[in-house]
């Protein structure tokens, strides 16, 4: 059977330039009509250490960045001994005979060594030390038989008008590499028939950017934070032209203090962080809670506890976000699984925001957001939905802002609006926002007046569960066994679940959470009726989302797979362990 | 002249529930003079607190208000000052709430220079969790939570704090002298640029030392003293006086004031298209945005 995918890794030292090279190469792929998907393998360093990318391209839509690469691009000698064993049979190895040294013993058979003097031919060209990289792509992409015009393109998108010599420079730096591939045998071969349309290029923090930018967001407050970082970057210099106010901050107490002002004041509101960042938050998101206002917080998980493993990934804050805050406060959790989703749940989480009056998390994590995946067209005419306003033909006279309500939503007014001033307060209130805490207390008639308005906020949990995404089965329905995953952990499933269907002929499925809170605990039990055997897989070390499950449902999975070493799960380990369950 | 807005506008059916003699009475007292005075739409007014005693103050004024968590008031007031920089912020809150549990977001306003106006109502103790020492509690000052050497920190400087930190109206008052205070709150709300006043606002119940005559005996008029605000040099001399150091003088009024330094919402790029909160949602050219992806 022909290959229908490839794959590329570069690896060398923080500085240099290892994810500008994947990059690019991901950007030629993507150009060149492939699925494509990355994972970048980085350290909290800014120099010296050990990273790496992997590009991986497809004919078909791919679910991970796959597992052994065709080709590895060593910038070091470290990226050789770690990587030269993974090199697939028909692969090549690109490195600089100057510095790098092949180990023979540790290569599969017929790998090609591409030893190319990088550094002396780049040289030629330009004393620019990251030259080399670029002739070492361009040796990639001759090897692969891409089409170079892929290659100028996105050059010029990189340095543009603005630097059209060093664009040209690159190119040909790039040929250089191309004809070294011309010298040592010409290409791999791979037989891929690139269909040359090119596809959308993004990654999971991006499309979270952009589903917040089609329902609205005119405010971002954030700190920085890997993996969230990259949604600042990317709002600072595209929001402000959609009339976006993006602000770094002094921490993320003030993120999500002022994003709970913004709200208040009347616009669509969003934070962004990670977890240590998020239980920083947890206090003033519990305000939001309280005071009933509406806001997004965007939660992109690395490997914790603590500071942990900032440039790994993980899914092991879900207990953070669903105790996040003292006291009990209606909240939404959704976790979406691709960037697609991450765009349309962004975008729906703006709305739950204003209809419930409420904060909504939306949980992502490393492996998601900062990949780069391609997409299919987003859709931006998304619905706008403002929820209930009390100016909207509410008359000012006897306004309470805290009405008690069957939905547990009240008319909600912006300052600025004539005749509906009122206090919101962090304190128990009443439905006109006097407070009940200071002198009423404990008063029986005020025991009452709490129970009444806390049950009115934790009423809104129903409209949620009603108005979130439900649980999903994806897979044949007769399934011997069902995976159960939620987040970024839907792609290495899916392939798993393939490949044991080809190879083994087993029919495994999966059940998927793109609403974790709150849970949908009737329809996940329909769908656990016909589950004969369950394998729930997760990025976390104790179950989190098992642990909710059994608490919502009763149902225990019977068996548990996790990994929680901060490395992304791989299709053909979840595929072991369900050989291992099902045999 | 005739006033559209008369001063029981601005107040709300609720009573404040301060202990009687309680300095934050006059800080009620003067924040509904000056915005009478300056004739401010109430709904255009949201004033912001913490938690505190004094931080109960939004719920005595009928404008919008949003009493949020402890220390907190500040980046609320900003988010609300981004989302819409047509309303007038006023926030509110003690000395524990605004120098203690949230001083790193009070330097950062500062540097900032939003157009927003801060009343601390200093008593220089925690009353409302009764009585224990605060941020601007004087050395060797026994309270609950020093109860045997007294206080052994040095107290915070709002005012010089204020001022290296890029604050541009600083100011000082004291309860005992409401029409004065009055007058500096006004000349707060009507600065463009981030305000900060300290208002000196006894404790009655808890702090038995910085009374209402411990302050009468020391209290001195800046501009009687032909103090210039626009002095920056100057103005940390004053600072200086009290309370890090006590000289036996505190000084009183306008320390510092600089008109002419922009904003941070003369500088914001995304006012540009007018207040947020006006903006219509969505993308227009969502093909443009995607170009970039392909």
């Amino acid at each position: 059977m022909p290959k229908r995918d490839l794959a590329l890794r570069v690896g060398g030292a923080a500085g240099d330039g290892v994810s500008s090279t994947a990059e690019s190469f991901a950007k030629i792929s993507a150009r060149s009509g492939l699925h494509t998907w990355t994972y970048s393998s980085y350290q909290s360093v800014i120099r010296g250490g050990h990273v790496w990318t992997q590009v991986r391209g497809g004919l078909d839509p791919l679910l991970s960045h796959g597992d052994d690469p065709d080709v590895v691009l060593c910038l070091n000698q470290q990226t050789m001994d770690v990587h030269q064993a993974d090199v697939l049979e028909g692969g090549a190895i690109i490195y600089d005979m100057d510095v790098v040294k092949p180990d023979p013993t540790k290569i599969r058979k017929s790998v090609r060594l591409i030893s190319v003097p990088l550094r002396k031919r780049a040289q030629t060209i330009s004393p620019n030390a990251l030259m080399r990289n670029t002739v070492a792509l361009g040796a990639a992409v001759a090897l692969f038989d891409m089409d170079f015009r892929h290659v100028e393109s996105a050059f010029k998108d990189i340095w543009g008008d603005k630097k059209p010599e060093v664009a040209q420079q690159n190119l040909k730096a790039a040929q250089l590499g191309a004809d070294a591939v011309r010298e040592m045998g010409g290409s791999l071969k791979l037989g891929l028939a690139y269909p040359n349309k090119a596809r959308y290029l993004m990654t999971g923090n991006e499309a979270i950017c952009l589903g917040a930018l089609a329902a609205g967001v005119k405010f971002l407050a954030q700190y920085p934070m890997t993996p969230a970082s990259s949604i600042l970057h990317w709002m600072a210099s595209h929001g402000p032209a959609h009339g976006v106010v993006v602000k770094q901050v002094e921490d993320e107490l003030a993120a999500m203090n002022m994003t709970v002002g913004a709200g208040f004041a009347g616009v669509r509101a969003m934070t962004a962080t990670s977890g240590g960042g998020f239980s920083l938050m947890v206090e003033a998101i519990g305000q939001a809670g309280m005071t009933e206002t509406p806001l997004v917080a965007i939660l992109v998980q690395r490997s914790g506890p603590s500071t942990g493993l900032p440039t790994k990934t993980e899914q092991a804050d879900l207990n953070l976000a669903l105790g996040a805050g003292q006291g009990d406060w209606p909240r939404a959790i959704l976790a979406p699984r691709y960037p697609e989703e991450c765009f349309r749940l962004t975008a729906q989480a703006f709305n739950l925001a204003e209809i419930y009056q409420t904060p909504i998390i939306v949980m992502s994590d490393l492996y998601l957001g900062e990949g780069f995946r391609t997409v299919e067209k987003l859709d931006f005419n998304v619905p706008i939905v403002r929820g209930m306003m009390a100016a909207d033909g509410g008359t000012a006279q006897g306004y309470k802002r805290y009405l008690i309500t069957d939905s547990g939503v009240s008319p909600r007014a912006l300052p600025g609006t004539k005749g509906f001033e009122f206090v919101a307060a962090t304190d128990e209130h009443m439905e006109d926002s006097t407070l009940i805490s200071d002198v009423l207390s404990g008063l029986p008639e005020y025991v009452e007046e709490r129970r009444k308005m806390h049950a009115k906020r934790m009423r809104k949990l129903d409209g949620l569960r009603k108005d979130t995404p439900p649980p999903e089965l994806w897979g044949p329905r007769n399934a011997d066994l069902t995976l159960i995953v939620w987040g970024s952990t839907w792609g290495a499933a899916h392939e798993a679940i393939q490949q044991i269907e080809e190879k083994e002929g087993v029919k495994v499925n999966s059940l998927e959470f793109p609403t974790l809170f709150p849970f949908h605990a009737e329809q996940t039990q329909q769908i656990l009726r016909s589950v004969k055997q369950s394998l729930a897989v997760e990025g976390n070390y104790t179950g989190q989302f098992s642990r909710l499950l059994r608490a919502e449902t009763g149902y225990k999975p019977d068996h548990f797979y996790e990994r929680s070493d901060g490395e992304p799960f791989a299709a053909r380990d979840i595929a072991d362990k369900i050989r291992e369950v099902v045999t | 002249m005739k006033m559209e807005f008369e001063m029981d506008t601005y107040k709300s059916e609720i009573k404040p529930t301060w202990c009687p003699g309680c300095g934050d009475f006059a800080v009620l007292r003067s924040l509904q003079t000056a915005i009478h005075a300056l004739q401010l739409e109430p709904w255009n007014i949201a004033v912001v607190s913490g938690i505190g005693c004094s931080s109960n103050l939004p719920h005595f004024l009928a404008t919008y208000g949003f009493h949020a968590i402890h220390g907190r008031a500040l980046p609320v007031a900003e988010g609300i000052k981004l989302a819409n920089p047509d309303l007038h912020v006023i926030v509110v809150g003690g000395d524990g709430d605004g120098y203690g549990i949230g001083v790193g977001h009070f330097i950062h306003a500062m540097r900032r220079n939003f157009d927003i106006t801060y009343l601390v109502m200093n008593n220089q103790i925690y009353g409302l969790t009764t009585g224990q020492a605060s941020p601007t509690s004087e050395k060797g000052m026994k309270t609950k939570s020093t109860p045997i050497e007294g206080v052994i920190e040095n107290p915070i400087d709002p005012i010089a704090l204020a001022l290296a930190s890029g604050a541009t109206y600083i100011a000082r008052c004291f309860s005992g002298d409401v029409k004065t205070m009055s007058e500096l709150v006004k000349g707060g709300i009507e600065h463009k640029g981030f305000a900060l006043i300290d208002c000196l606002s006894p404790c009655v119940t808890y702090n038995k030392i910085n009374t209402y005559d411990f302050f009468r005996e020391r209290v001195y008029d800046l501009a009687k003293e032909g103090h210039d605000s626009t002095d920056m040099k100057a103005a940390f001399a004053k600072a200086t006086e009290w309370p890090m150091v006590q000289k036996g003088r505190i000084p009183l009024g306008l320390f510092y004031r600089n008109p002419a330094i922009p904003t941070y919402e003369d500088l914001e790029v995304a006012f540009r298209k007018g207040p947020p909160v006006k903006q219509s949602l969505g993308v227009e050219d969502p093909d443009g945005l995607l170009a970039e992806f392909l």
